[in-house]
């Protein structure tokens, strides 16, 4: 092989293999990363991932926020209408977290009753209404035809 | 009545935008000289028309005109007149008539300084960027028209988003627009190019400036974003891998390639097909970060109240700008073939491994934030955390600082990897000694920390090492590089620090309470009420000391503005050369008037936005190129000779 060759090969399999490791990284990544979404109801029905972090969302449930007096300790209900999740985190709330909205909360389950946040969001558009929430909030209402509350709470501005 | 001359001024620039899209073009293809040369008039009207329409929406805004749709929603009485002036741009229909604005005066840019282009090639450019703002304007008349009126109008407006009220607020898009915007002239030079099945480096030179100044903007606007949300959001992030901001981020790195390419098939007949497909993807990634967060696709943040038709409008535009422009490549490539043939040790190579890195970084991000949308078509709802992000960039990124010193040291053409190993070497000594003194003075550093000290020095060492073997050089394009390579390293250094060197505390504080961090103690005096110009405050007192001696006394607020639900947190900063101090509230906890409190220290955080704008200011300086100049000037001088000829041609017949 002359030496042109020699080289063009070595860049070729250099290139293959910076593929190969590339594509490996990647994958291993994306599936350590990749976040599911639950809604309450969901997670009542034991759908959710049970070692890993996930994100719940739905709305804060009127007077269900309960602070501790000496620490930055929280707990509070995020609800779809249908089922109740019983949040707990250890800091900091955003500005836009309040009760009767829209949250998204990151987290495992502590059991199947408690779930335990890392981080709560409050992200939203600016009809204070995350689309993530807004979703399972929507989905909760069409499977409880009784309800006959709105939950739209953009009009409220 | 002035609402009503807005809109009219947009459907006439339609009209215009539409008769720029064709008529030159039909000039082009009849070789008919009087049609093409109506492309340049075209653009000036163009422009005039576009702007007065801006000014028009800003006049509505500062007089107050609630019969305005988008005038209530986004103001209200109170808000002060500097806030009405960016409140234009504060939202979605705004900031769209804003990014038309821009547009029009890149092609109005584009019309009055290209001199060294011929006729038929700068009608075919002006003619494709005409048909990228006949395709905006089109949108905004027909999905998210600013002069819609209400009836009766309201007697007070809904205010602007307390977020918006703000400095950053005001440059920051627009920069990022001029950013956007401006990658439309690559791509309308690429385009044409393949219209007319040639390009030689007089079109790419041409090019070149205008993509260099993109990326300036694109670059500013970014850094400016990040500072926005450091201070403004209240948590001290500066980055946070958010769909919006990959927006911005994803024509950034595409555009880094872009620019890199440049520079060689710029200087010699290689790569000239890639430099295309990557202007191209460069101004296609604009319009998809626009759609993704116009679209409301996808969650963040930033997100504009999601309606599906305007989603629908901008997919329809991308597959037209971008589809369209692809197929053109894959039908006329071929003609753009390179003839020169590159090796393997040069600079052109280095190069070209250097784009190979940054599209490479800019799918991987592509792929993390548009997975989502990929996964809810088949009824699974996640989301990509920042992590991926992290851990992806990080590795991409090694070889990029790895490679960055030998391809600005090789030679073009024909060089030696190993004379440049070698010449390299005591650089990457130096660099290893600097980083363990490093690491040894922060006292402990993790190994992505250490990595991307390791990266800033060896870029910073040899970077300043090839300055000072060629300090003879006042070559424009060489000075422009060293700063901007000076930028990578500066923005590395800061980001491993702040990253992997910070401390953050959140902690409940009651009045009177004194909390010791590092070298610093920070006492709670309580909050107070204060009024403002047009909103209340929760205001709290920090006292910040080291060794006894008082600091400053730092003052986060809680904002409470009237017409919004929540408060707003403000974060108040010590800046400094070596450290931020960074103090924000909480809420408050109990009635005794204890609050939950932040306090982070930031390590060099400024860095990170120093070094963005020694990249811009490298990008800059490449603009006053002499080599550049005279190579233009050349081709000018041949323009004439060769329009001279003609007429004297035509006389003699």
């Amino acid at each position: 092989m002359t030496p042109t060759r020699k080289k063009r090969l070595m860049l070729i399999v250099l290139v293959f293999a910076g593929v190969a490791v590339g594509t490996g990284i990647f994958l291993l990544a994306f599936k350590e990363n990749i976040m599911f979404f639950k809604s309450p109801t969901e997670i009542a029905a034991g759908d959710f991932p049970a070692q890993r972090s996930f994100r719940i969302g739905g709305m804060v449930k009127d007077h269900s926020l309960i602070r501790a007096d000496d620490s930055l300790k929280v707990s509070f209900v995020v609800t779809d209408h249908q089922h109740d999740v019983t949040v707990e985190y250890e800091g900091i709330l955003p500005d836009l977290f309040r009760e009767g909205q829209g949250v998204v909360a990151i987290g495992k389950m502590h059991n199947t009753e408690l779930f335990v946040a890392e981080e709560v969001l409050a992200k939203h558009d600016e009809n204070y209404m995350p689309p993530e929430a807004a979703a399972a909030l929507e989905a909760g209402k069409k499977a409880g035809n009784d309800s006959k509350t709105q939950y739209n709470s953009g009009e409220q501005n | 009545m002035l609402a009503s001359i807005g809109q009219f001024n947009l459907i006439v620039s339609l009209v215009l935008a539409v008769m720029l899209a064709i008529i030159p073009m039909v000039g082009y293809a009849k070789n008919h000289n009087g049609l093409m040369q109506l492309g340049r008039p075209l653009a000036y009207v163009l422009f005039t028309v576009v702007l007065s329409s801006f000014l028009i929406l800003i006049a509505l805004f500062v007089l107050q005109d609630f019969t305005v749709t988008y005038v209530w929603q986004h103001s209200s009485l109170t808000l002060p007149l500097r806030y009405r002036i960016t409140a234009t741009w504060g939202a979605h229909e705004g900031s769209i008539l804003m990014w038309i604005t821009i547009q029009a005066l890149w092609v109005a840019a584009v019309a009055k300084f290209s001199k060294g282009l011929r006729q038929d090639e700068i009608a075919r450019v002006l003619s494709v960027l005409g048909v990228i703002t006949a395709g905006f304007i089109a949108f905004i008349l027909f999905t998210s028209n600013p002069f819609e009126r209400t009836f009766p109008a309201p007697f007070d407006g809904r205010d602007l988003n307390p977020l918006l009220q703000d400095f950053g607020m005001i440059v920051h898009p627009p920069l990022l627009y001029f950013g956007y915007v401006g990658l439309s002239v690559a791509f309308a030079l690429s385009v044409a190019a393949l219209i007319g099945g040639k390009i030689d480096e007089h079109w790419i030179r041409w090019s070149r400036k205008w993509t260099n100044m993109a990326w300036a903007f694109l670059t500013m606007g970014i850094i400016l974003g990040s500072w926005w949300a450091y201070y403004e959001l209240g948590w001290g992030g500066w980055w946070f891998w958010d769909p919006v901001e990959n927006a911005s981020f994803l024509p950034w790195l595409a555009g880094t390639a872009l620019i890199h390419v440049q520079a060689v098939s710029e200087r010699k007949n290689a790569f000239r097909g890639w430099t295309v497909l990557l202007a191209i993807t460069a101004f296609s990634l604009s319009v998809l970060g626009t759609f993704l967060v116009r679209s409301g696709s996808i969650t963040s943040v930033h997100s504009f109240a999601a309606d599906p038709t305007r989603g629908l409008f901008i997919l329809g535009l991308l597959t037209l700008f971008a589809g369209g422009a692809l197929s053109l490549f894959a039908w006329r490539a071929h003609k753009l073939k390179s003839t020169e043939s590159v090796h393997f040790d040069s600079k052109e190579f280095m190069l070209l491994a250097n784009s190979l890195i940054f599209i490479v970084a800019t799918f991987t991000v592509l792929l993390g934030t548009i997975f989502p949308m990929i996964f809810e078509a088949f009824g699974q709802k996640i989301s990509v955390g920042a992590p991926y992000f992290g851990l992806m960039f990080f590795l991409i990124m090694i070889p990029m600082a790895l490679l960055l010193p030998l391809g600005t040291q090789i030679r073009w053409h024909k060089g030696s990897l190993k004379a440049g190993v070698r010449e390299l070497a005591p650089y990457a000594v130096s660099a290893v000694v600097f980083t363990a003194l490093t690491v040894w003075l922060v006292g402990g550093m993790n190994v992505r920390g250490t990595m991307g000290l390791l990266g800033a020095f060896w870029v910073f060492v040899a970077t300043t090492g090839q300055l000072i073997k060629h300090r003879g050089q006042k070559n424009a394009s060489f000075l422009g590089m060293t700063v901007a390579h000076w930028g990578v390293a500066v923005f590395l250094f800061g980001m491993s620090m702040v990253e992997h060197a910070d401390t953050e505390k959140d902690v409940l504080m009651k009045p009177g309470q004194v909390i010791e961090l590092h070298d610093l103690s920070f006492e709670f005096k309580g909050v107070q009420w204060v009024e403002q110009e047009n909103y209340r405050a929760q205001q709290g007192q920090v006292v910040v000391s080291k060794n006894g001696q008082t600091i400053d006394t730092l003052t986060p607020q809680k904002r409470h503005y009237p017409k919004q639900q929540n408060p707003m947190t403000e974060a108040s900063i010590y800046p400094g050369f070596t450290r931020d101090i960074y103090v924000s509230l909480g809420e408050q906890v109990n009635d005794q008037g204890a609050w939950a409190v932040r306090i982070y220290i930031k390590p060099f955080i400024r860095w990170m936005w120093f070094g963005g704008i020694l990249m811009l200011a490298g990008a800059t300086l490449a603009l006053f190129s002499a080599r550049i100049r005279r190579a233009e000037q050349k081709q000018f001088n041949h323009l004439m000779e060769h329009e001279l000829a003609l007429k004297q041609g035509g006389r003699t017949a």
